[in-house]
């Protein structure tokens, strides 16, 4: 007897609705993996069944309304895995800067009517609400790592996730490196691989959309990044970006807004 | 061997034009994306004439001026390595028969014949250990050595080496003294040339070389032997293992701990790291598999992860791993130290840090 296919959804949360084109671009995959699994519920690919039990759920975008959290408590309820995809479900996204600002007093000075926003002071990752099997990071992903998410499953072993830094990506492809030879100011030393390089291998700085790899020395980038020329506010706005939400850019990020503000002597 | 030979700059192209109908692509150095690397070169005009290099702790900058010379300058980022030890490689496929049972099928590198010119003394010592490693163990790796065996060796003795060079410490350089195929020294006016090898003297029989006056070679020995003197860096060619280990409780350990991002850009530029990680490519439906090798680092977490335990957790063990093993532990793998003093992870370091430095702040005395 042939086992049931294993049941998916994608969900949708505050984002831009960049990580679920990772599923829409696979092309002929796409069709493979409708064969492997029963796609139950993805909006923006048609099926919409919000409330089904799945084996898996991929949930894009932050928590940043009272509705959210709600929501998310119940797909958690629903799911066998959870996994986050993208900076807004795993690091509160680039809608997670309100978190470092005054939300609330934003909100009251541009709208006419702020009583019609019904949004959090912040915005949050899907991991500060429920528990989360995995978490795959990327602005946005790409389809190798959700496809890769969704095989290992159907194997039944836990996925193996990139753990090292852009340099080493880097350097596999031959990309010469922009920090060293431009003075850039790359953050691929402190950054996740799994985008392949993609912007030093056109000549440009990484810029941390794949958020923190492991192990980040980003006290050191800082300081080199301070080295080459960028004042205290500038070295804080690479850590404070996509991923600003992400542990270890945000006490960063902190630490150069504090030299802005009151450097040391 | 015959005695050298000297080669007109005009005639340069023949080596290239005599190379390629002995049946090999000509690989060498290109100027692309602001540094020097080896790729395939269409005529002479490629090559880099004019171009130098300023090398610097964490920073590599390239400037032109009108020299007749086109390898007036220390290496780039990489050489040879990558062209024997690819970055990344498929080491076999397997794939799920209709009785289930799994069928491995290797998957070997084509075999191009290949000659790379302009080659460095320090890139030649280091190949001959990664010989050593991939090749004279009891199991020789056939994906490099096909590349290996079809390899052709044109080194040009160093005349510039950069503010982050010191191979005259190691004595692996600046003079290529063997390893290779044809040596060239550079010369405003043209190149003399030494065969070192049986394929090598076929070549140099083809190249209509001219003789070669004694001047000339002086003018070579005398950039050469300057190259050696001009080095700024030193660092001991003798085996540093027992003042390392001595020393394995060093603060230096924290204090570059501080300052290194365990980015892995020290191990990939460095011409004799050879540390790899493999991992399975499923296809989606679950029906074949690819194999892969790829380059990795005792920088990463991975490199030390060992069924649920990572060994080197943090920055200070994974830096005094790497030290330890490239300077000490390395003498009693292959005989010599892992370093031949190209200082490729002093220039490419992010933040500059300087192996010389932090080796004689861990060996302290013992250092000299």
């Amino acid at each position: 007897m042939a086992a049931a296919k294993a049941r998916l959804a994608v969900h949708k949360f505050s984002s831009c609705d960049g990580c679920q084109l990772a599923f829409l671009n696979l092309g002929e995959d796409l069709l493979r993996l409708a064969e492997l699994v029963e796609i139950v519920h993805f909006a923006e690919a048609g099926p919409v069944d919000p409330e089904a039990p799945v084996d898996i759920a991929f949930v894009e975008g932050s928590i940043s309304t009272p509705e959210d959290e709600e929501r998310i408590r119940q797909i958690r309820k629903n799911s066998r895995w959870l996994i986050t995809i993208g900076a807004c479900a795993t690091a509160g996204g680039l809608q997670a800067l309100r978190n470092l600002a005054d939300g609330p007093g934003w909100i009251a000075e541009i709208y006419a009517q702020p009583g019609y926003i019904h949004s959090l002071a912040t915005s949050t990752p899907i991991a500060a609400h429920v528990p989360v099997d995995l978490e795959l990071w990327g602005c946005p992903v790409n389809g190798r790592q959700v496809l890769g998410a969704v095989r290992a499953l159907l194997f039944g072993v836990v996925p193996a996730l990139e753990q090292d830094k852009v340099c080493l990506e880097c350097k596999r492809h031959q990309a010469v490196c922009v920090l060293v030879a431009k003075g850039l100011p790359c953050m691929g030393p402190v950054t996740l691989a799994g985008c392949g390089a993609l912007c030093p291998r056109f000549g440009r700085d990484c810029y941390a959309c794949y958020g923190p790899a492991e192990n980040p020395n980003a006290a050191a980038l800082g300081r080199r990044l301070e080295g080459l020329g960028l004042v205290p506010e500038a070295v804080a706005r690479r850590f404070l970006f996509i991923n600003n939400g992400a542990p270890d850019f945000a006490e960063a990020g902190r630490h150069w807004q504090e030299q802005a503000h009151d450097p040391e002597p | 061997m015959a005695e050298p030979g000297f080669l007109p700059r005009p005639r340069f192209r023949h080596l290239l034009a005599a190379l390629t109908a002995a049946g090999y692509r000509c690989l060498g150095p290109k100027v692309r994306d602001g540094a020097i690397v080896y790729e395939e070169l269409d005529s002479a005009d490629d090559l880099p004439r004019g171009v130098h290099d300023h090398q610097q702790p964490g920073a590599y900058r390239l400037q032109r001026d009108d020299s007749p010379r086109c390898f007036a300058w220390a290496n780039g980022p990489q050489a040879l390595k990558p062209l024997l030890f690819a970055p990344r490689e498929i080491l076999w496929t397997s794939a799920a028969g209709s009785d289930g049972a799994i069928a491995f099928h290797p998957q070997m590198p084509e075999a191009l014949p290949t000659a790379v010119i302009g080659v460095r003394a320090c890139d030649l010592a280091a190949l001959r250990l990664q010989d050593q490693h991939f090749l004279e163990g009891p199991f020789p790796d056939p994906h490099y050595g096909v590349r290996r065996g079809n390899l052709f060796l044109v080194a040009v003795h160093c005349t510039h080496p950069a503010a982050t060079c010191f191979c005259a410490s190691t004595g692996d350089g600046p003079r290529a003294e063997s390893g290779f195929d044809l040596a060239l020294a550079e010369l405003d006016e043209g190149f003399i040339v030494t065969a070192g090898s049986p394929k090598g003297e076929v070549l140099f029989g083809q190249l209509l070389l001219e003789a070669l006056d004694p001047a000339q070679q002086a003018t070579a020995d005398g950039e050469i032997a300057a190259a050696a003197q001009a080095q700024q860096r030193t660092l001991p060619s003798r085996n540093l293992r027992d003042s390392l280990f001595a020393n394995l409780h060093h603060p230096r350990w924290d204090d570059v701990a501080q300052r290194c991002l365990s980015c892995a850009n020290c191990s990939s530029v460095c011409p004799t790291c050879f540390c790899h990680a493999e991992m399975e490519e499923p296809a989606l439906d679950g029906s074949h598999s690819a194999h892969y090798r790829q380059w990795d680092s005792c920088f990463t977490e991975g490199h030390s992860y060992i069924h649920g335990i990572v060994i080197r957790a943090d920055t200070r063990l994974r830096y005094r791993q790497w030290l330890t093993h490239k300077l000490g532990s390395w003498h009693d793998q292959y005989g010599r130290s892992g370093c031949v003093g190209c200082g490729r992870c002093i220039a490419w370091c992010p933040v500059g840090i300087d192996i010389t430095e932090e080796a004689a702040a861990v060996c302290g005395g013992d250092h000299a």
